[in-house]
């Protein structure tokens, strides 16, 4: 769908609350402007944004057109384990991009 | 002298026309606007009857907004995050862009710190308003009065 840029430090000490920030790039058309055509532009949204770790959801979004283009969302989580961060967008038509982030807890 | 006037009233004319002109352009290509009603209606549905509290919640976003098409916006909750007291979820609503609602963020205690950052767009000047809806079931909001010199949402796109 788009490319997405994702920051979760690489090591963290176990207990420690690490910050992650991700970004997607996406117009997120609000359907409101007018086109060049005098048309409206039609609406595209990312709707839904979710992050698991190790399958376990730490952060869910639901998203609206007052969200700025290329939605950047930063947000904390508690290094319990070495593993897996999921990152999920999905669009208003369903279309889900899926991208993923290793971390190591020592 | 007669046809100096004559031009000089047309002229004022043809930009008193130009100006109406403009005006309902200008009117007729804004969308309809939220309003502090629809955003307490917006606020009813996402939280339900229950009493909002001021404090603990701390928005964050400068005062003085050149640009509403992308507006950093940070939201902290004073919580310490345990499995018995966490943030449940953080709501952002405003009051003037066409849709109050501008996210919802549902947390948990795997948080370890209830806040988050984005962007958001702001159509006009107005107040922002945070809720924070805590695992005990209580409700505490935060609000900012923001002031926006260009506006998001409306403007026309580049050719």
């Amino acid at each position: 769908m788009a490319r997405a840029l994702i920051h979760v430090p690489a090591t963290a000490k176990k207990g420690e609350i690490i910050e992650i920030k991700t970004l997607i790039s996406h117009v997120m058309e609000t359907g409101y402007r007018i086109g060049v055509t005098g048309q409206p532009i039609p609406r595209d949204i990312i709707e839904d944004f979710a992050c698991t770790y190790n399958g376990e959801e730490i952060f869910h979004a639901k998203l609206y057109p007052a969200i700025a283009a290329n939605p950047y969302i930063t947000f904390f989580t508690v290094a319990t384990e070495s593993g897996t961060l999921a990152f999920s967008w999905t669009d208003q038509h369903g279309a889900t991009q899926v991208q993923t982030a290793a971390i190591t807890v020592e | 002298m007669k046809l100096e006037m004559d031009r000089d009233r047309s002229r004022r004319e043809i930009l008193q026309a130009a100006a109406a002109l403009a005006g309902g352009v200008l009117l007729s290509i804004r969308p309809a606007a939220a309003t502090p009603e629809m955003m307490k209606d917006a606020v009813r549905a996402v939280i339900g009857e229950a009493p909002v509290k001021k404090g603990k919640v701390n928005l964050d976003l400068p005062p003085l907004v050149e640009n509403g098409n992308s507006v950093p916006c940070t939201v902290a909750v004073e919580s310490p995050m345990t499995a018995a007291d966490y943030v449940k979820a953080i709501h952002i609503f405003n009051e003037k862009n066409p849709q109050p609602n501008v996210i919802s963020v549902k947390l948990g205690p795997r948080a370890g710190r209830a806040g988050f950052s984005t962007r958001i767009r702001l159509a006009d000047s107005q107040t922002v308003t945070a809720i924070a809806e805590l695992s005990d079931g209580s409700f505490w909001s935060d609000d900012i009065d923001v002031i926006v010199t260009l506006a998001a949402c409306i403007e026309d796109p580049k050719p």
